[in-house]
């Protein structure tokens, strides 16, 4: 990072007239660092910068598949060649595609952000709360810790989509697994896909089972950075294994918590496949979160490049709002990550 | 973002020397008519084409392959790269590749909704005055479906509509002599099915597959001419009441929002369901299904109608040159398509895939040919659709009508009002509603 590499102004040194400028000594005396720094300001500004000024740029006009060329040519096969000028060419329509998002004239934005805060708060509940429960058991010592381990690691190495088309399947009224058992033991097979909240349940079990192998990781390594001679301590002033759960390990694990917890959530809140391969959207798009909403509506049919921008804008501010207040929160408990 | 202009200069020379291939009547701006007809021995000609095939890989592909070794042996020097791209993907994936102007095929199959949205942003060649489209007898509304803006943009490969599929065995059993020839009849016959253990008849909660409602009640979807959205017409209500009764008072399976479509084929096949709305494309597979029984155990009807005629929609496949073609192939990408849509080719397919050929003269080849005589009556009910660009974006909307009315239980009319809105929002919005 830049701030690393400067150097402090020598605060003793008088400022002469006859000395170089401000400017002119900090690059003499700075110029290695600038030197280091530029690449990263170049790709930063390459891979991150401009396309995020073209894409908040392009949410303010109608550009689309169809209105983007200025000519359209038409060429015959065996020769020839017919250019006209586009008739309707993309233009600048204001906040013409914000107001018809947010106002729900076109798409469905506040079902889909009902379905966004819904999804990520429960997907991220599960996975911590069974993440930690997971950790705190392999952090003693049994015999095939390690194996277990291994084992609770492994949803993590499948590639999302195809854990999701299995989900999917186990799902199925007709054919599924968690029907077939239901059966088993009485109980009438669900529609799981024909009702918004039964079908966003079984994408959240799938992301549960997805996620929890990170959570359990992430805690575990903070479990076992915390010094075990608070926990003698607080066993020989008497204090009962939830006591010490609850004013020994929770405290201990903050940090780490703080940091996955905002990640997870901002991972969820963009979780694409899990929507999109487990319900598809269905029962007839009632379980689109943001994401996979902006996608069918952007990119399906003839594609809306600025809706498809407009949407993104959108995502990123409620995630930039989302995590200034987090931070803002934790810094207030005296925490900064 | 912005396709590049092809390099003019050279291209323009070489593409009139290889207009060879007849011109008259096209539109192009080329002002040399090109003289005689130079016949080109196939043997001579060398290149190297790109298809997509976007046909079912297992049942329909190998066919398709079968073909391409036959066009080999006539022009050996011509290689074809087969490339088997799932449908559901195809659309777009041509549609980036286009874009970027990397990794498209030559040649795509494309599906009759795709052509007019592909021509209307510049991706495909025009035909006109190609030898593809001389002196040859495809069906109109196959054909219909390549026009946009006075232009053609590809010839029909196959064409298919919806039926009605049944299970004649069960039909015997239930002692139903005839296939039933509308919705009424449709509930006779389920109730006489459920009389011998079976299910009477799945629909699928899919936008395409409630079409046939719409037009057994004289309704559409949009009115090109007027430019009007009618698709939440009263006609339209009505044939959807239709489809939501029978779901409700079981004398269809209730379908299931999780792979409608492939329960209804895993019921039929299993001889649970007596009757499905289906189309041709589906013949190979039942075919090959020996616990079903196979075609022999197939009825195949004109779509049941409701208090009008009945009507289902026009559906297949057309192959499409794109725009980014080097000019050079042209004629053995002319050849190909060609070879591909002549008559023999088209009956071939049809022989070996029951798919209903979309060339009039291949069904003087395949005279006999039961699976396809079998759709003969079910395309005469068929309608063409509206070929705007916008064709395509209709089933988004109408597949969440469909699963909100026959799963959900909504209202038809407001289910109905909503697709309406979604077409004036986002396919149509110079319509009227």
């Amino acid at each position: 990072m830049a701030t690393t590499t400067r150097t402090p102004a020598d605060p003793t040194k008088p400022a002469s007239p006859k000395e170089p400028g401000r400017l002119r000594r900090s690059y003499d005396r700075n110029w290695y660092a600038w030197a280091m720094v530029l690449p990263t300001v170049l790709v930063l500004g390459v891979l991150v910068l401009y396309p995020l000024a073209q894409g908040i740029l392009q949410s303010f006009t109608d550009l689309t598949e169809a209105n983007q060329q200025e000519v359209i040519c038409t060429k015959t096969l065996g020769g020839g060649e017919t250019c006209e000028e586009n008739p309707n060419q993309a233009e600048f329509v204001g906040l013409k595609n914000y107001v018809d998002v947010l106002t729900g004239q076109r798409g469905d934005f506040w079902l889909w952000f009902t379905n966004t805060v819904v999804w990520t708060t429960a997907c991220v509940f599960f996975h911590y709360t069974i993440g930690l429960g997971l950790a705190v058991m392999l952090n003693r010592d049994f015999r095939g810790r390690g194996i277990y381990r291994v084992l609770l690691i492994v949803p993590w190495a499948v590639p999302a989509f195809v854990s999701a088309f299995a989900w999917r399947f186990m799902f199925n009224q007709n054919f599924g697994l968690v029907n077939a058992v239901l059966g088993k033991i009485g109980i009438d097979p669900v529609a799981w896909t024909d009702h918004r909240w039964t079908s966003l349940f079984t994408a959240i079990v799938a992301n549960v089972w997805l996620g929890v192998p990170f959570m359990m990781v992430a805690l575990l390594g903070g479990l076992q950075s915390i010094n075990n001679d608070l926990y003698e301590a607080a066993a020989i002033d008497g204090a009962s294994p939830w006591q010490r759960f609850w004013n020994i390990t929770m405290p201990g694990l903050r940090p780490v918590s703080s940091t996955v917890i905002l990640l997870g959530t901002i991972w969820t809140f963009n979780m694409f496949p899990i929507i999109f391969f487990v319900t598809g959207g269905e029962p007839a798009g009632q379980t689109e979160i943001l994401v996979t909403g902006a996608f069918r509506a952007a990119f399906e049919g003839i594609r809306n490049y600025s809706l498809a921008a407009t949407y993104g804008v959108l995502i990123l501010s409620i995630l930039v709002v989302y995590a200034g207040i987090y931070r803002r929160v934790l810094s207030k408990q005296g925490e900064v990550f | 973002m912005r396709r590049l202009l092809p390099a003019l200069a050279g291209t323009t020379a070489l593409a009139l020397a290889l207009a060879a291939c007849g011109n008259d009547g096209g539109e192009s701006t080329s002002s040399n008519e090109p003289d005689a007809q130079s016949s080109v021995d196939p043997a001579s000609l060398e290149a190297e084409l790109t298809w997509w095939d976007t046909s079912d890989p297992t049942n329909e592909g190998p066919a398709f392959q079968e073909l391409i070794s036959q066009f080999n042996e006539e022009y050996p020097n011509v290689t074809v790269n087969y490339e088997s791209v799932p449908f559901d993907e195809a659309q777009n994936k041509f549609k980036t590749a286009a874009q970027t102007d990397s990794g498209a095929p030559d040649i795509l199959r494309a599906e009759v909704a795709w052509v007019p949205e592909f021509a209307s942003l510049g991706y495909l060649y025009a035909l006109d005055g190609t030898p593809l489209l001389e002196e040859t007898n495809f069906l109109e509304t196959p054909l219909s479906s390549n026009v946009f803006d006075g232009k053609t943009y590809g010839v029909p490969q196959v064409t298919d509509t919806l039926g009605l599929m049944y299970n004649k065995e069960l039909f015997e059993k239930a002692g139903i002599e005839e296939p039933p020839t509308t919705w009424d009849e449709v509930d006779e016959a389920a109730k006489a099915l459920q009389g011998v253990g079976a299910e009477g008849i799945y629909l699928n909660a899919a936008g395409y597959f409630t079409l046939p409602f719409m037009y057994g009640e004289g309704g559409d979807l949009v009115d090109v001419e007027a430019e009007q959205i009618t698709v939440n017409s009263p006609e339209n209500v009505a044939g959807l009441q239709i489809a939501q009764d029978m779901v409700k008072s079981g004398v269809s399976v209730k379908p299931d929002a999780n792979d409608s479509y492939g329960t209804m084929m895993t019921l039929f096949k299993e001889g649970k369901v007596g009757m499905i709305i289906n189309g041709p494309w589906e013949v190979a597979n039942i075919d090959a299904d020996k616990a079903f029984g196979g075609f022999d155990n197939l009825g195949v009807a004109p779509v049941p109608a409701g208090s009008g005629e009945p009507g289902a929609p026009v559906g297949g496949h057309n192959y499409v040159i794109y725009s980014g073609m080097d000019e050079e192939k042209a004629d053995a990408a002319t050849a190909f398509v060609q070879f591909m849509t002549s008559p023999e080719s088209q009956a071939f397919i049809a022989d070996e895939l029951g798919l209903l050929p979309a060339n009039a003269d291949a069904y003087d080849l395949i005279e006999g040919n039961e699976k396809v005589a079998a759709w003969e009556p079910a395309l005469e009910a068929a309608q063409p659709r509206p070929w705007i660009p916008e064709g395509g974006l209709f089933f988004t909307p109408l597949d969440q009508m469909a699963t909100e009315v026959l799963i959900q239980g909504k209202d038809p009319q407001a289910a109905l009002d909503a697709a309406a809105a979604t077409f004036k929002s986002d396919v149509v919005p110079e319509y009227s509603e």
